[in-house]
């Protein structure tokens, strides 16, 4: 194996290869034992570099510092605030820009609305280490922990054989009302599924905001909004790899 | 930092700043992470965080939108960059062959990384022992999760230059993830 061949590998590791030369690469890996066992070593050597523990976290005080020499409105932020709340209050700040400086496109003002405080929802839970309050990657396990939670049962649905393992469920709030997040990972990123009940049905639309991504869409009862940092198609991947399922299962409950 | 961002403007438009601290201070562990990392102490990071916070101040009004975590990050990695070559003994200067040479049937199997791959303390001086320039690439793609394209414009290099240092920093972690032990052993 030459040097190229082994950036080819690594580009395969990280995902930046396209479809075509993914194929390859797998193709050859699997005649090719010196690939293999280089594919292999890399991965060992990301398994370890992904311990959480690696990742520094800001100091709350070096927060806290830069949040308080900041003027503000609104009676949440004139209170003295933990740190958790600071971040509240900086998602909350988020959420008016977004809304304000029209980077959300293509929809409606209320639409714009209820996406936006979903995207400063997603920033939350990424914030507050508050992404998960049921982990389990078995659906069987995060749908009962709805119950009597919620006034509608959420649809929950496993996707690790399409590259987004469910992660876990969490309770949010939006627009007042409190509603099912599922938490799916991605490689590295996390995909935030919000879900509420809702009429109609509306094909999935997608929106940018702050190097977020959304897709909503709303069917079979319930609005659905994904929110993550992935790239788009991998977004709309995953949005089409859930209705999917979920048509199937529907369907089969019939 | 107190009173850091009044002490910038004396008369603070509050506008611009709710703007700047909405789009950034997500983004904050994510600039903390890559200072501490470069910097390898507790007070140089918390001095390059906060002089990026500053010049990223001062620079926002050329932000247009672009992805801001890529926007501050870059502004982090000069920054720190600054600072730490001004100090001895950060691998700052040590020089890199460019050219790859990749021992791909070399190194360490990958059941023997997998070994420490929960050692948590092995783990941080296995990265803390790569040179900088290597360090860096590592934590942007396997801590940050950017991609090549984004770690570039972070660092201001080619893509090529990124993927070679990658695989390279890999390796050499790789070696010293399997070489730690023995190493504090007596």
């Amino acid at each position: 194996m030459n040097c190229h061949d082994a950036l080819l590998v690594q580009a395969y590791l990280d995902d930046e290869l396209d479809a075509a030369q993914s194929l390859e690469v797998a193709r050859h890996m699997e005649a090719c034992e010196r690939c293999g066992m280089y594919y292999r070593r890399l991965e060992a050597t990301r398994g370890a570099m992904s311990h959480p523990q690696l990742r520094h976290r800001a100091p709350a005080h070096l927060r806290v510092s830069i949040l308080s020499t900041a003027p503000r409105t609104g009676a949440m932020a004139r209170r003295k605030l933990p740190t958790w709340g600071l971040a509240l209050a900086a998602s909350f700040l988020a959420l008016a820009a977004i809304g304000s400086f029209g980077l959300l496109r293509g929809m409606g003002p209320r639409q714009d609305a209820v996406v936006a405080e979903a995207i400063s929802g997603h920033m939350r839970s990424m914030q507050l280490n508050h992404l998960i309050d049921v982990v389990s990657t078995d659906q069987h396990t995060v749908k009962p922990w709805f119950d009597g939670k919620l006034d509608f049962s959420p649809d929950v649905t496993d996707l690790a054989a399409e590259g987004f393992p469910l992660a876990g469920g969490r309770m949010d709030v939006l627009q007042g009302r409190s509603v099912a997040a599922l938490v799916y990972r991605h490689r590295l990123h996390v995909i935030n599924l919000y879900q509420r009940p809702a009429p109609g049905s509306t094909e999935p639309a997608a929106t940018a905001a702050d190097g977020y991504n959304a897709v909503s869409w709303t069917e079979g009862g319930m609005a659905f909004i994904a929110v993550s940092n992935v790239d788009p198609d991998a977004l709309d991947a995953f949005v089409a790899a859930f209705r999917g399922r979920n048509s199937l299962r529907n369907e089969s409950k019939r | 930092m107190p009173a850091l961002l009044a002490a910038m403007s004396p008369a603070p438009d509050r506008h611009r700043t709710a703007r700047f601290e909405a789009c950034f201070l997500p983004h904050l562990d994510a600039a903390w992470n890559l200072a501490r990392w470069l910097a390898r102490s507790d007070a140089d990071a918390e001095d390059a965080l906060q002089e990026s916070m500053l010049r990223a101040l001062r620079y926002f009004d050329s932000f247009n939108g672009e992805n801001p975590r890529v926007w501050l990050l870059a502004i982090v990695r000069n920054t720190t960059w600054t600072l730490i070559a001004k100090k001895p003994g950060q691998g700052v200067h040590e020089s890199l062959d460019e050219d790859l040479h990749l021992l791909v049937d070399g190194g360490p199997t990958p059941e023997a990384v997998a070994l420490v791959a929960s050692d948590i303390a092995v783990l941080q001086s296995a990265l803390n022992a790569l040179p900088a320039p290597l360090r860096e690439i590592v934590v942007l793609r396997e801590l940050e999760g950017f991609s090549y394209k984004e770690i570039a414009a972070i660092t201001s290099l080619k893509i090529g230059t990124v993927m070679s240092r990658l695989a390279r920093a890999r390796e050499r972690l790789a070696a010293e993830l399997v070489r730690s032990p023995l190493e504090v052993s007596p």
